[in-house]
């Protein structure tokens, strides 16, 4: 029945979804995932180890709890919202429900259930039910992804994963709708399922199909006799009443079917049915061969990150088992956006529009940074960027719905931008300002091309941007430095000038030499002393000064300025 | 009397004890405090680009402001930088403009209508030492304190209008209500050190090291401070760092309202007692011998 196409496809996609299954299972054994890393064999006897630990012990309870609230219930999307919620379940039962009774139906529901046809109520109409839930969800998805940050970000990674939810149930409901009005599938199932025995019958039964089932046959309208149709009721209580319900209960199929229904001669003839069945399964066979390189990834990731997080704490993993966790963390992000939209720092990436500064886009970047073991430059830049403007508030962890460990991830790459020599922002800074023979490395091979970035707004973004050369100076240039009469009172309370031994030497320019700097309009030589880079900014000197000169608020502008000339080298290179 | 309180980045996660503190002490003195989500004040960016840092700031002020409340912070670096940020929002048009753009992009506006409070500010004048002393029960003994002020509520001094700047008094007038004893020490309005943790690790340490030796010189048996990040810095730190250091002695730190709230009688357990790096327990020791007197 079903052609060699068909099996063919089957069993080239469920190849390529075992493969990129073991492929994802060898990354989270072996992928570096930075600081104390671990063996693919450390971090699988951690895998056993925190099997036993889990189901022989009382934490098998805390298991069924993460099931049953986390995994089935979806509580932690609950938690971020009633339509994100609603949103999930529609796709995950929707889906769920087809899968396990429509697509594995001769597998599982057979067996299961004796009196089992896809054709049949409850089943007729559950599937129908199934279908509209993850349409609903896919709409859901649509929409919200047209709203807020999720808009902002252009959520276009998930694109084709959307698409293709909504090709599959779209072309299930229309390949429902064609069979439903098609005389040729009619007269399939009746030369394998009915007996009938002269055309007198056939003809009853056809009426009865046509006024009761929705088959459309060229050429016969209603009004059928009375006498056709009573004898047409009875050949199909004979003949088909028993494995075929009537369509009207798959309630989206059936009203698609009336608008099939005038072109029905037209859609046999291009054979529509066959067209749809082969779009339909191809599209579901694409995704199952999708599944581990997409987002589709998380329906496995995600139980599984659940389900560590219910059982082990976190604080007492080993470093294998932390390990562990953050390689398959890595792969579990569904891009959802949550961990952004309350974000600490996300008011910070409205004004820089570094988007490696918000957790859902800085997972994607410290993932390439990992497995990759490098970036282009410019990733590199946004990644430290926003590495270093992160405050670690743990928020991120908190809300990730899918369980994600993040600040951990988080911690890891900023030890291996550490280990592989990329100073934080802020010490770039200051060495591009100073210099120094001890510069902290940046960028490959020791090429300088590693400034602190400043991606340009993103396309569609209302924002205007300052000119760098404008940033940070306005401080500066309401010249209040030059009420400075050189007293030397904010040199003498600094702290900072007070615990070193020979300050003049370690900071360059003691605070009010700076002053005098700037009084000089000398803004380079002010910017390249050490003290506007080791300032506490306790505020002394501005307190203590008798002429209301804004000593520290100045440092801080002065910081800025280097900020700001980090991003104009960064707009030349 | 209800605040919206504004726990900083690092106290939800690690300087939990802190918040609970808060929230028990000021629970028993009738204050309110409603949870809402803030982002960071703004200080950590303010050293990389000024707008960023007032937007961040003016969107948890236009937050509050549109609950129709006044924000109460623990953190005296937030609250320096909040305090700050009102201020610049006033002076520099320019970045106002740009700001404005921000929130407007948000849904947001900030009218410059709300105030930006710290926890000794509200129990001190708030609240008022007389109302916070009925509520001491179980006054300490013989327990010498070194009462660090914090760099960012008290300066500048015209701007965030916490007390004197060159004599300060309203920490001490706290402390003393539990009966604890402030000693006098050369360093107590100088700096912990933090704000430069992770910038110059060595130096930080030079000016925390200088901060313990004189506090314990002064006899203190406990720092006592009111901020996020000097508790990092004496607490965590210390704890972490500093304990292999020549030369430094060890000066355990209490939050205030851990403090407090013992004195208030309060259970060590809702105060996060536990959770101080250093401990906390034999602060209960000056306690009993309270009790016994």
């Amino acid at each position: 029945m079903k052609p060699v196409f068909f099996s063919i496809s089957l069993y080239l996609s469920l190849a390529i979804f075992v493969l990129g299954i073991l492929w994802r299972v060898r990354g989270w054994l072996t992928r570096p995932t930075g600081g104390e890393d671990s063996t693919a064999g450390a971090r699988g006897r951690a895998v056993c180890r925190g099997l036993s630990r889990a189901l022989f012990s009382a934490r098998i309870v805390e298991l069924g709890k993460t099931l049953w609230w986390d995994v089935l219930l979806l509580r932690r999307s609950w938690r971020q919202g009633r339509l994100r919620w609603a949103m999930h379940m529609c796709i995950f039962y929707g889906f769920m429900g087809l899968l396990l009774m429509h697509a594995l139906g001769s597998l599982i529901m057979e067996p299961l259930f004796e009196d089992y046809q896809p054709t049949v109520n409850p089943y007729l109409f559950l599937r129908d039910l199934f279908g509209l839930m993850v349409l609903v969800g896919v709409g859901i998805a649509v929409y919200r992804r047209r709203r807020g940050l999720l808009k902002d970000l252009g959520a276009g990674r998930d694109w084709f994963a959307v698409v293709l939810l909504a090709v599959i149930m779209v072309s299930g409901f229309a390949l429902q709708a064609a069979k439903i009005v098609s005389p040729g599938r009619y007269q399939e199932m009746v030369d394998e399922y009915a007996g009938l025995e002269d055309e007198q019958e056939e003809a009853a039964l056809k009426a009865y199909w046509a006024r009761n089932y929705g088959v459309v046959f060229p050429g016969r309208k209603d009004p059928f006799s009375q006498e056709m149709l009573e004898q047409g009721a009875e050949l199909n209580e004979d003949n088909c009443a028993e494995c075929h319900s009537r369509p009207q209960a798959a309630f989206v199929s059936y009203p698609l079917s009336r608008l099939f229904a005038p072109a029905t001669a037209w859609l046999e003839s291009i054979d529509l049915r066959g067209l749809l069945w082969q779009l339909h399964f191809l599209a579901c066979f694409l995704g199952l061969a999708y599944l581990p390189f997409s987002k589709f990834l998380h329906v496995l990731v995600t139980p599984l990150t659940l389900l560590i997080n219910g059982v082990a704490g976190r604080s007492e993993l080993d470093p294998a088992a932390a390990g562990l966790r953050r390689a398959i963390d890595l792969d579990g992000c569904t891009h959802c956006g949550a961990c952004s939209e309350h974000c600490s720092v996300a008011a910070v990436f409205r004004r820089l529009r570094n988007r490696a500064i918000l957790p859902s886009e800085k997972l994607w970047t410290s993932r390439a940074f990992m497995d990759l073991g490098s970036l282009s430059d410019r990733e590199l830049l946004e990644l430290r960027e926003g590495s270093y403007i992160c405050t670690s508030c743990n928020r991120c962890s908190e809300i990730c719905p899918s369980g994600l460990d993040l600040q951990h991830i988080w911690f890891a790459v900023k030890d291996e931008l550490a280990r592989r020599g990329y100073a934080s922002t802020y010490e770039w800074a200051r060495f591009v300002s100073i210099g120094g023979k001890d510069a902290p490395r940046d960028g490959r091979g020791g090429k300088v091309s590693w400034l602190a970035p400043r991606p340009r707004p993103l396309p569609g973004g209302t924002l205007e941007i300052t000119a760098p050369e404008q940033r940070g100076q306005a401080a500066l240039e309401q010249g209040r430095y030059q009420y400075c009469f050189q007293c030397q009172t904010c040199t003498n309370v600094c702290p900072v000038v007070a615990c070193l031994d020979d300050a003049q030497d370690e900071l360059g320019l003691l605070p009010h030499q700076i002053m005098h700097c700037l009084g000089l309009g000398l803004m380079d030589q002010a910017q390249a002393a050490a003290m506007t880079w080791d300032c506490a900014t306790c505020y002394q000197c501005q307190e203590h000064c008798p002429q209301k000169v804004p000593v520290a608020d100045l440092l801080f502008a002065l910081r800025n300025r280097a900020f700001a000339g980090l991003d104009d080298r960064q707009a030349q290179g | 009397m209800e605040f919206a309180f504004f726990p900083g980045c690092k106290i939800p996660y690690y300087q939990p004890q802190y918040g609970q503190a808060v929230q028990a002490v000021l629970g028993e003195l009738g204050v309110g405090l409603a949870e809402m989500e803030f982002g960071c004040c703004g200080y950590p960016i303010r050293h990389q680009d000024k707008v960023a840092y007032l937007f961040t700031a003016a969107r948890n002020l236009a937050l509050a402001e549109q609950r129709g409340l006044e924000l109460l912070t623990p953190c005296q670096c937030c609250f320096g930088s909040l305090r700050k940020a009102a201020h610049l929002l006033e002076e520099d048009q320019a970045a106002r403009r740009e700001v404005d753009a921000l929130l407007a992009d948000e849904g947001l506006s900030y009218r410059g209508e709300t105030r930006v409070w710290h926890l000794l500010q509200v129990l001190g004048e708030k609240v008022g030492t007389e109302a916070v002393k009925a509520k001491v029960v179980r006054p300490f003994k013989d327990l010498k304190l070194a009462v660090h002020y914090g760099c960012h509520a008290l300066r500048p001094s015209e701007i965030v209008q916490f007390d004197d700047p060159l004599a300060p008094s309203i920490f001490e007038r706290l402390v003393e209500l539990t009966g604890a004893k402030c000693v006098p020490w050369h360093r107590r309005l100088q700096c912990c050190g933090n704000p430069l943790w992770g910038k110059n690790d060595a130096l930080a340490l030079k000016l925390t090291a200088a901060k313990l030796n004189d506090a314990a010189a002064a006899g203190a048996d406990y720092l006592c401070v009111a901020c996020t990040y000097c508790q990092i810095q004496f607490d965590t730190v210390q704890s972490k760092v500093m304990g292999e250091m020549p030369g430094v002695a060890r000066v355990p730190s209490v939050l205030y309202p851990q403090l407090l709230g013992l004195a208030m009688g309060l259970e060590p357990s809702r105060l996060g007692l536990s959770r101080n790096a250093l401990g906390g327990g034999d602060l209960l020791e000056f306690q009993a011998a309270a009790q016994g007197a």
